[in-house]
């Protein structure tokens, strides 16, 4: 079911009218309001009056994760503090978290999107949406929450964890749609399963899964275990969190709400766009975004758009699931860890060497990370309980830094294979 | 009148004991009395030997973490008892043992306990004021 006909199915030249039209109002409302764009503009000698149709967005410069991290929490603010009614942030993993502060008028952007997003999986206002993204600072929660409201769905906010509970409730109050990263709802299969549910009894008919890297092989998973159908959703909080893109029922590349979100495909080495089809960098720009908007950011996500009319019907260009990062960044139960950060935390503990090695796994149907650390003269001791201590301490120090929970296994000295060039830090054993 | 015993940290893996053997063993290295403690991914590999010094750096040499470390060794009357009076001794003073093992002498009817204890200077002069012969690493080594 397509949510918003009118800005789903415009025209193509229509569309790109429009697109130029926000970014020209855009641009012109940051170069007013916020310092850091205007002073990017001027570096690059650009003023507002250069923009004049979507086409021109190339010559702005592009905004990273790090220039967000740098103006934490408010630099990016386009509006009076004020007029903020709500803000999110990242996960923080990689040092200062990055802040979306919506306005009034940026909630009902997200209602609308998010409203778009449950809409692919035909969810009306018929529909018990039992909502398993964590709710808080984390966008997964709310944003689904918004969109359910806008439909009129029956929203049950469980949240994220105690898998018996979910289990009982939706069978208690009929859940028809699922919302959750794709790892839970695999584990949610195997827990009902051992509890003996038959899940082709229940109601529960879509999962709108999300936050994390997954694979066909998995989403086939899925929907046997569940039977049910399994739709990717895709979103980051530097954008607004989810309803950036989805997929509709043809499962084919998700469908960007390019209205307001504009993607570009760049050669990440160089910057230039890339033509359609062609494996790069997505960069978006937030067309209409009012307290926190966000010119060509570069999500380091590895894809390519698709322009071909989809048989859905909508006429939004589509993008391939994420195929792989410019950085080594991996998603661990919806949150972004480093190699890096690891080593940087590892690197601050007296007596452990920079060899280690992160093995990534999925035990169950949870991701697992596992970080050997390499024995030394400084770190050894004869008694067992000293070295049991060490690895507690080492967990301790990644979780406070990373937020998740990691293994950390002393090994012997020279047992990590030591490499000329690029250490191979990462063993992803994950079959994504 | 210390002894020098040589820990090792080995990995929980198949064949890893037999590496450090074999290696000590071609070099003419005695393991006199050995202990291995563990837990599931890794474990320490306490010995004593007829040469300390030269143990230690054959294992550095083969790229074990290795070290050498001081503990106490005292001869028990291989009899119903004996232990427990080392023991009791120990505790009256609140002198903690990190850890223990024994072995069994050839040549006489006693029992070598080796005691690891972090109070090393104050468990000594307990055993030695209650006349408890402590071995010094001569003995050991010629066992």
């Amino acid at each position: 079911m397509i949510w918003n006909k009118e800005y789903e199915t415009m025209e193509r030249e229509k569309l790109s009218a429009l697109q130029g039209e926000r970014l020209k109002e855009l641009i012109t409302r940051v170069y007013e309001n916020v310092p850091f764009y205007r002073k990017r503009m001027d570096e690059a000698g650009i003023k507002p009056a250069d923009i004049n149709s979507i086409k021109d967005i190339a010559r702005l410069p592009f905004t990273t994760k790090l220039d967000m991290r740098d103006v934490y929490p408010y630099g990016l603010l386009a509006v009076p503090e004020e007029d903020i009614v709500e803000v999110h942030t990242s996960s923080g993993t990689t040092g200062t978290p990055v802040v979306d502060a919506y306005t009034h008028n940026d909630i009902e952007l997200w209602k609308e999107v998010m409203a778009r997003t449950l809409a692919m999986g035909d969810t009306t206002k018929k529909d018990i949406v039992q909502n398993a993204y964590g709710y808080g600072l984390f966008t997964g929660g709310l944003g689904v929450h918004y969109g359910a409201m806008k439909i009129g769905a029956n929203l049950i906010p469980i949240s994220g964890g105690n898998t018996q509970r979910q289990l009982q409730v939706m069978q208690d109050f009929k859940t028809t749609v699922l919302t959750c990263t794709p790892s839970y709802s695999l584990f949610v299969a195997e827990e009902g399963k051992k509890a003996g549910l038959d899940f082709a009894s229940l109601p529960l008919r879509v999962g709108l899964l999300g936050a994390e890297p997954w694979s066909d092989g998995m989403r086939k998973e899925i929907e046997e275990k569940l039977h049910i159908s399994a739709i990717d959703i895709y979103g980051l909080t530097e954008i607004i969190g989810p309803g950036v893109s989805a997929e509709c029922e043809y499962k084919d590349g998700l469908h960007i709400n390019e209205d307001v979100f504009y993607p570009e495909i760049i050669d990440p080495d160089t910057g230039k766009i890339l033509p359609d089809g062609e494996k790069g960098e997505l960069v978006f720009t937030t067309l209409t975004k009012e307290g926190t908007p966000v010119i060509r950011f570069r999500t380091r996500d590895i894809t390519y758009l698709m322009r071909e009319k989809c048989q859905c019907g909508r006429n939004t260009v589509r993008m391939h699931r994420s195929l792989g990062r410019t950085d080594d960044m991996l998603i661990i139960r919806g949150v972004n860890v480093f190699p890096s950060q690891i080593e940087e935390v590892l690197m601050t503990i007296q007596g452990v060497e920079p060899h280690y090695q992160i093995v990534v796994d999925r035990k169950g149907q949870l991701d697992s990370i596992e970080v050997q650390v390499e024995m030394n003269d400084r770190l050894f001791s004869d008694e067992i309980k000293n070295l049991s201590k060490a690895e507690k301490m080492i967990e301790e120090k990644l979780y406070a830094t990373l937020n998740i929970h990691t293994v950390v296994k002393l090994v012997e000295t020279n047992s990590i294979e030591r490499s000329l060039g690029k250490a191979k830090r990462v063993i992803d054993r994950r079959q994504l | 009148m210390d002894i020098r015993q040589i820990s090792v940290f080995l990995e929980n893996k198949k064949g890893r004991l037999a590496d450090v053997t074999n290696v000590l063993a071609k070099q003419g290295i005695n393991i006199r009395a050995l202990f291995l403690a563990d837990t599931q991914d890794f474990g320490v590999l306490r010995m004593i030997v007829n040469d300390a010094g030269k143990t230690l750096q054959i294992l550095k040499d083969n790229n074990f973490v290795a070290q050498e470390t001081s503990v106490v060794a005292v001869e028990v009357e291989d009899k119903p008892g004996g232990l427990n009076r080392i023991l009791h001794l120990l505790d009256e003073k609140d002198i903690n043992i990190e850890y223990m093992y024994a072995f069994v002498e050839k040549k006489a009817d006693n029992a070598i306990v080796i005691f690891k204890i972090d109070e090393h200077e104050a468990a000594k002069k307990v055993l030695l004021e209650n006349k408890i012969g402590l071995l010094t690493t001569d003995v050991l080594e010629k066992l």
